[in-house]
Formats: structure tokens, C-alpha cells, sequence
């Protein structure tokens, strides 16, 4: 039996995936990406050996994607995490599919056809508006922790909207709320609504609306209100965290079995 | 990677030929001629043909991007009242001039040459204006030019001769600058030897049309010097005839510009200054050729005319794409990538020059729906690279390679 790994080092967190030859996940591991990402990728890899009890000399082919696709060395090749993204979340649906991932430093939307050939992409300009580190920096001005906001936003039943496209304006439109004693859960929804505004303003949905990364993996909430902005039902592979991961790893599948 | 860019053997020759121009308009022998500083899709000809030197301050601004002085001093142009939202050239250009520094500085060759007059068009954008005034206000010099409309539909008979007797009109001033009476034997002169620079540097850039291509985008942002500042002069038509052979011997001998080209890209907007080495090297490791851009082709004068130089001229400067409607962009677009066998088209936008960033009203979506060409837009600047990314970039052009390649 032959095994393909995937490895995503994204801007905050590193994922790795084992893949059988069907695409079925025997093996994964997560961990922050750190500063060492070579470091990070080789304890990954031991981790996911040990879950799915096989050897290092079992894996077939590596693809390395994310940040730090540069920084594997083992790999045998990289592609980007837009191509695994859209990838790793075809491979569940399998139809024309519009997939949103939010990650950390970066949000991208990307379109396959139903043939699972991308055919358009795009990622926010280079600000953290719509993406996670805005809404780390929203929980920092709150003094609450990450884990906390999907709860408090999903109970508020009033959006107190943020208008600035700047995280920095933002957060202090934050400030000028809790003076004005504005419910912390409004204001982490307003939040929220931020990140989906500035996503709904970046492109057009065709077909299923998929939503993938670590933001919505632990803030479901996030998903649903992205698909209320666009008008219909947000989805979401199982573990959308390694969905990145899961597409480098069946890329490798791919490139193997071409035998490049 | 084993790839290595393939050197134009013409290019000593043609940096022979610049420096002997900067070292002729900035070195310490005077020329006894007077200094006119003129924009890059100006009056070029008939400045020459009245016995002025004549300099180009935006080559000035693509040298502060290209050897990445331009970040530092631009906030300096910043504080003095220009914002950083306006043309980035402008403002590297105005900080260089408050700090005294140059690029030239590098050759042996001191700042920039001061002017006696300065003239501009606005076919290409009212900072270029702006940027003259500067100037005339520091040196108490005329600055006089050419309004030419902008979103130009066709270029009809009425803009034309308005453009015309707006360009004759100058000569008036330049006379009493310069000391000399015009001569309308020299300007035809001069005018029919741009024509033939224009014709031959068109050639040069249609030799990408041919698969593989023997030049990228990336050579044609060097080998445009002459183009821009030496139009008019013999010494230009020379060079190019010279650049022309070796790039047809390129194709008789299949040479590749890059190594097993796989995709053809079209360059919508500014170069990147700060960042062509970088760029340049990614698409060739990623086997990919830029082969045409709008920006290559902005001095491409077909219209110019000997026989009837200020109506020719201005034709010639009101036809360019810069200044013209959408529909015009979008047809000339069209052939470009049907002539140049285009995959895909990058879109350029760069925030200080909407006024050559045309990803801005919706005409990516529209080529790719008539073409079925897909495109990408890289978000960032001319000269302020502050507003550049490397990380975004290099990403959204590895997807967008891998897009091509049926990823
Ligand atoms: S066209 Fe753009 S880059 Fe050129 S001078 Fe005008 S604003 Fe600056």
C-alpha cells in the first residue's frame, strides 16, 4: 500500500495530512507553524507516521503548499494553497464549487468548474481586513479569548456594525463602543459582519458555496453568516482545517501516478 | 534552478548610447544648448527640432523604482504637501530633488539637469502637470503644454486640429526660451526619423508574436530606452535596427527567450520597478513568457507624419491607449492577445497611477468572457513599495501559472 502526504504551512498554523491511495486520511497532525518551519514540518510528519503507524519510506510523494511550501525539504514538489484548497475541497463535493478560505493572513476565493478545473481566483489585497488576524486583533481589544467569539456572536441578536475597511480604524470604532457600553456579543458580531462584508466585496459565488480554513473551523458562525450574505447555505468539508493539506496530498496522489 | 536569462548581446550598445545621452545633458561640458524638460509622451520632436536638449523626468522616476531609492524618499515629497496616493514618480521624483540625491548620482553624473522650460502633455495624466509646476515654481521657468482630453472615443478631426494648433502654439514660447526661430524643415526632419524609430521598435516588440517568443516584457522595460528618450534622433533608429536583426537571428536560430516556454502572458499596466529582477525570475522558473504589454507599446507613433508633422503629431499623441475610452482599450486588448497566442493576462493595478491601471472598471471580466483567456490582477505600485507585496504576488502568480496549466 502506497501513501501521499500533504503539508500546509499556512501563516499560523501548520497541517499535515496522510492519504491512503483512495484519498481516505490516515494520518494527520497540527501544530503552529513557529518560527523553524522545517523543524515544525519533520514533527508533523512523525506524528501523522505514528497515528497511521506506517513508515516515512511508505509515503509515495509529499506536496508541500501554504507560506512555507518553500521550507520542506522532503517534499517532492509544491503547489499553492489556492490550488490545494480548491482540491482538497472538490474532492468532497465534487460539482461546481465556489470555495472561500479564510486564513489567518489571507483570504481567498477561489472557482472550479465541475470538472474540478479551477477557472478563477482571487485573494484580498494585502491587509488583514477579512481575514483572521483582524478578528484575533478584535478579540485582543475585547480581552477575550479566541474560542470565545463564536458563542457570543451567535447569541447576539443585534449586528453593531463596524464601517472601516482598516483593521487598526476598526479597532478603534471597537474602543468608542465599549465606552458607549454597546453588549460585547453585538459588538463581536459587528466584527464578524466586517469579515463577511469584506469577502462578499472581493467576488461572485457560482455553484456550491464552500468555506474552508481554521477561522470557520472554530468559528462556524462566521460561515453561516457568509452564506446569508450571499444567499444561500455556507458549506463545509469535514475538518476544514486540513483541506489545504487534504488537496496537497491528493495532488501528490496525481503526480505519482503521472509519474512525475 | 538551472534557467538563466538569455542576454540581449545589443544591450552594450544601447547603454552606450544612453549614457553617452546623460553624460552629453549632465556632464560637465556644456552643451551651449538650452534644457527643456519634456513628459514622456510629449512634444518630444518639436523640442528637438528647436535646438534644445531635452529630458525626461519619468525615466528619471523609473530609475529612482528600479534601484529602490524611491520608498525612502518619497514620504519626503509626502511632508512637503503631495500625497502618497498620487503618482509615485512624481513623488520619488520630487523627494530625490529635496534631498539632492539621484540615481545618476551612481554614473558620475550629479541630479538631474535644471530647466529652462518645461513641457508636458495630460494625454497621459494631469500629474505630470502637477509635477512640472513643481518645478517651474522652484526655478521661476515657463511650463507650458498640451491639454489633450482624456477617455478619448475616436480620435475625430476636431480633436486633432485642436491638438495641432495647441502644439504650434508652442512654439511661440520655446522661441523666446531657446533664442532661435523655428524651422519647419527641421521638425519634419526630426519627426520622419521617430517615425522610423517607432517603426522599427513596433517590430521589435511583434517579434513576441512569434512561439517561443525572443523577448519578454521584461527585456522590452530595458530595451525601451532609446524609444523614450531618444526618439527623433538617428541614434535611436540605429540601435533598433541593430536590437531588430539580433531578435529576427533569434528566431531563425528557435531561440527561446525562456527556456521550454510553456505559457504566454500579456502585462496589463505599470512595471513594477522595484521588483522586475524578482518578477522576472519567477516566470521564468515557472517557464512562463510575458510577451506583450500596453506599457511597451506607449511609444508606438504610427501616425507621425513628415509631410504634415503637427497634425501627425497630434494624432499620434492623442491615439495613445492611455488616453482613450474603454471600448478602445477593449478592442485593442482583443487583438493583442489574439496577435501575441496570449494564455492569460496579468492586470497590473498600481495605486498612485489609476490612470494606467485598467483593471479598475470591470475590463478583465469582459475580455475574459469574449476571450476565454483568464486573468489575475497584482495589487501594488510603480515606485512605492510599501504598497507591494512579495508574498501576495508570488502566490496569485504561481496559481495563476498552475491555473493555465489546468490545475
Ligand atoms: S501616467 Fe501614471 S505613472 Fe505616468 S506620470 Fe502619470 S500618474 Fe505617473
Amino acid at each position: 500500500m502506497e501513501y501521499f502526504c500533504g503539508i500546509d504551512i499556512g501563516a499560523s498554523t501548520a497541517k499535515l495530512v496522510i492519504a491512503d491511495e483512495q484519498g481516505r486520511i490516515v494520518g494527520k497532525a497540527m501544530q503552529r507553524s513557529g518560527v523553524d518551519y522545517t523543524q515544525t514540518a519533520q514533527t508533523l510528519l512523525d506524528q501523522a507516521l505514528g497515528q497511521a503507524k506506517i513508515e516515512q519510506s511508505q509515503i509515495a510523494h509529499t506536496i508541500s503548499t501554504g507560506y512555507g511550501r518553500d521550507n520542506v525539504p522532503w517534499a517532492d514538489g509544491k503547489m499553492t494553497e489556492i490550488a490545494c484548497h480548491g482540491r482538497g475541497a472538490y474532492f468532497h463535493f465534487n460539482q461546481q464549487i465556489t470555495v472561500i478560505d479564510i486564513g489567518a493572513q489571507d483570504s481567498k476565493i477561489i472557482h472550479l468548474g465541475d470538472d474540478g478545473r479551477r477557472v478563477g481566483f482571487k485573494m484580498n489585497r494585502k491587509c488583514a481586513a477579512g481575514t483572521g488576524a483582524f478578528i484575533e486583533e478584535i478579540a485582543h481589544r475585547l480581552a477575550l479569548d479566541i474560542t470565545e467569539l463564536n458563542a457570543l456572536a451567535e447569541k447576539s441578536t443585534k449586528n453593531e456594525p463596524l464601517g472601516s475597511f482598516c483593521t487598526v480604524f476598526a479597532a478603534t470604532e471597537v474602543l468608542a463602543k465599549i465606552r458607549a457600553g454597546v453588549d460585547v456579543a453585538d459588538i463581536v458580531r459587528g466584527a464578524f459582519c466586517s469579515v463577511v462584508n469584506r469577502i462578499v466585496e472581493m467576488d461572485r459565488v457560482e455553484g456550491l458555496l464552500v468555506t474552508t480554513g481554521g477561522v470557520v473551523a472554530h468559528n462556524p458562525f462566521l460561515a453561516t453568516l457568509i452564506g446569508r450574505a450571499f444567499g444561500t447555505e455556507a458549506l463545509m468539508p469535514p475538518e476544514p482545517q486540513y483541506t489545504g493539506a487534504l488537496g496537497a496530498a491528493l495532488f501528490a496522489t496525481k503526480q505519482s501516478q503521472e509519474g512525475q | 534552478m538551472a534557467a538563466e536569462f538569455k542576454k540581449i548581446q545589443s544591450t552594450g550598445k544601447m547603454k552606450g548610447l544612453m549614457g553617452k545621452y546623460f553624460t552629453e545633458l549632465m556632464g560637465e561640458e556644456p552643451t551651449g544648448r538650452k534644457m527643456a524638460w519634456c513628459t514622456s509622451v510629449g512634444p518630444a520632436e518639436l523640442l528637438r527640432a528647436m535646438g534644445f536638449d531635452v529630458y525626461f523626468p519619468e525615466n528619471h522616476g523609473a530609475m529612482l523604482g528600479a534601484s529602490r531609492m524611491a520608498t525612502d524618499l518619497i514620504p519626503l515629497a509626502n511632508a512637503h504637501g503631495f500625497s502618497p496616493d498620487i503618482c509615485s514618480y512624481l513623488t520619488s521624483d520630487i523627494g530625490a530633488y529635496l534631498k539632492g540625491v539621484s540615481p545618476f548620482q551612481k554614473l558620475g553624473l550629479g541630479v538631474p539637469p535644471k530647466a529652462d522650460v518645461l513641457v508636458y502633455n495630460t494625454n497621459q495624466c494631469r500629474d505630470v502637470k502637477d509635477w512640472f509646476q513643481f518645478y517651474a515654481r522652484e526655478w521661476d521657468v515657463p511650463c507650458i503644454g498640451i491639454e489633450t482630453p482624456r477617455s478619448i472615443g475616436a480620435v475625430d478631426e476636431t480633436i486633432v486640429q485642436a491638438i495641432a494648433k495647441k502644439t504650434e502654439a508652442l512654439i511661440e514660447p520655446l522661441e523666446a526660451v531657446c533664442g532661435q526661430k523655428f524651422d519647419i524643415d527641421k521638425l519634419r526632419e526630426v519627426v520622419g526619423l521617430s517615425k522610423e524609430c517607432t517603426r522599427l521598435w513596433k517590430a521589435v516588440l511583434q517579434t513576441a508574436a512569434t512561439v517561443p517568443t525572443p523577448l519578454t516584457f521584461f527585456d522590452g522595460t530595458v530595451q525601451m530606452g532609446p524609444a523614450v528618450v531618444l526618439r527623433g534622433t538617428q541614434g535611436a533608429v540605429d540601435y533598433y535596427e541593430m536590437l531588430l536583426a539580433e531578435l529576427q537571428q533569434r528566431i531563425t536560430d528557435g531561440v527561446a527567450a525562456i527556456e521550454g516556454e510553456k505559457h504566454r502572458i500579456y502585462w496589463e499596466g505599470m512595471p513594477i520597478w522595484g521588483k522586475l529582477r524578482d518578477l522576472s525570475t519567477q516566470f521564468m522558473e515557472l517557464q512562463t513568457a510575458v510577451v506583450a504589454s500596453t506599457y511597451c507599446n506607449s511609444w508606438v507613433y504610427e501616425d507621425l507624419d513628415p509631410a504634415d508633422p503637427f497634425v501627425g503629431m497630434a494624432r499620434a499623441y492623442s491615439e495613445l491607449f492611455i488616453c482613450r475610452s474603454d471600448d478602445y482599450k477593449e478592442k485593442y486588448m482583443l487583438e493583442m492577445i489574439e496577435k501575441f497566442s496570449i494564455d492569460g493576462v496579468v492586470y497590473h493595478d498600481a495605486k498612485t497611477c489609476p490612470n494606467n491601471s485598467n483593471n479598475r472598471y470591470d475590463l478583465p471580466k469582459r475580455l475574459e468572457t469574449k476571450t476565454g483567456k483568464p486573468f489575475v490582477v497584482i495589487n501594488g505600485d510603480l515606485n512605492d513599495m510599501r504598497l507591494y507585496s512579495d508574498e501576495q504576488s508570488r502566490t496569485n502568480i504561481e496559481a495563476f501559472v498552475e491555473q493555465l496549466a489546468g490545475a
